[in-house]
């Protein structure tokens, strides 16, 4: 019996960048890419959506804001309603917050400047393959990936547990001093109540192969691809 | 009837708005020191075709809310301009 490989869609939108990364790194990791453009009205029977980086729509009016009234949001919106794992990768995790579907919202960064550099973030919570505490050294590149939400609502996000990762150091200290964008509480990424749905600023697509650098990302990818194996388990 | 209006949308008052810090630290170079408070937010002008001006008002709020402002982080003002020829 062949090992079962879990279908990956990619959504690519008008100024995505980041999907060929996200196809290839589904690949290295052992799943199926599948391609799926912005106009699709469904996903093709994907086992986990991945809304890749870029700069969807040119960042108009807010990031996100328009991407995420494209008509595959509408089948997005629907697949994680029904328990489907869904990672959002900068850009992706502002559409998933302008959609509504992560809390809080991504605004400039603290400093004005466009940053890339390698950063380390904090697993605050289990998931899956990502045990807490476990610090990823993963890339980030973004000019506008400052978390913020009310402090009301920061503090049901952190009650809740749905603060997937904060910047730290190596060491996995989360200090002011390692937050590269400003982020509310050094937030990098969250989770839906439910847990199927993550976003994170820092690209994980683009940490997976040894022969690169660093591979913070493969752990990601290994929570998108248990919770996709966990699914299709579940309807067999 | 065509009606124009205006929307002004800017960061909540309890948010730092870094562009706004940005263009006040800007300012004192060019000999205004006493400035504060600068927020930056954008300004959006539309026509809308509609029975009345009830309607258009109605429907411009929300645009607002659902689409050219993000409640989580943003407030919003519509300014009706003048009916438009």
């Amino acid at each position: 019996m062949t090992e079962w490989k879990p279908r990956i869609g990619v959504v690519t939108f008008p100024g995505s960048l980041d999907d060929r990364d996200a196809l290839r790194a589904a690949t290295l990791m052992g799943g199926e890419p599948q391609t799926l453009w912005h106009g699709d009205a469904d996903l093709g029977g994907v086992d986990a959506v991945i809304l890749p980086g870029g700069f969807s729509y040119g960042d108009y009016l807010r990031t996100g804001a328009i991407a995420r009234f494209a008509t595959v949001m509408d089948a997005v919106g629907a697949f994680a309603e029904d328990g489907g794992p869904v990672l959002g990768i900068c850009n992706g995790f502002q559409i998933l917050c302008e959609a509504g579907l992560l809390p809080g919202a991504l605004i400039r960064n603290r400093t004005l400047s466009f940053v890339c550099r390698w950063v380390n973030i904090r697993a605050e919570r289990g998931l899956q393959t990502i045990a807490a505490g476990d610090v990823l050294p993963v890339p980030i590149k973004h000019g506008e990936g400052q978390f913020v939400a009310s402090e009301a609502e920061l503090d049901r996000i952190e009650r809740d547990g749905l603060v997937a990762f904060r910047y730290c150091s190596p060491g996995g200290v989360v200090d002011d001093a390692f937050n590269p964008n400003g982020a509310a509480r050094g937030i990098a990424g969250v989770r839906n109540d439910s847990g199927n749905v993550l976003g994170l600023m820092p690209h994980p697509e683009h940490a997976v192969d040894p022969d690169l650098g660093p591979t913070g990302g493969q752990s990601v990818f290994g929570w998108l691809f248990d919770a996709a194996r966990a699914r299709a388990a579940s309807y067999a | 009837m065509r009606f124009r209006f205006e929307v002004l949308v800017s960061l909540k008052d309890a948010l730092l708005d870094p562009q706004g810090k940005a263009v006040q630290g800007a300012l004192p170079r060019l000999g205004w020191s006493n400035v504060s408070e600068v927020r930056v937010g954008k300004h959006i002008a539309l026509t809308v075709e509609a029975d009345d001006e009830t309607a258009a008002t109605a429907q411009v709020q929300e645009m607002a809310t659902r689409f050219l402002s993000n409640p989580v982080i943003e407030d919003f003002q519509v300014l009706e301009v003048e009916p438009a020829s």
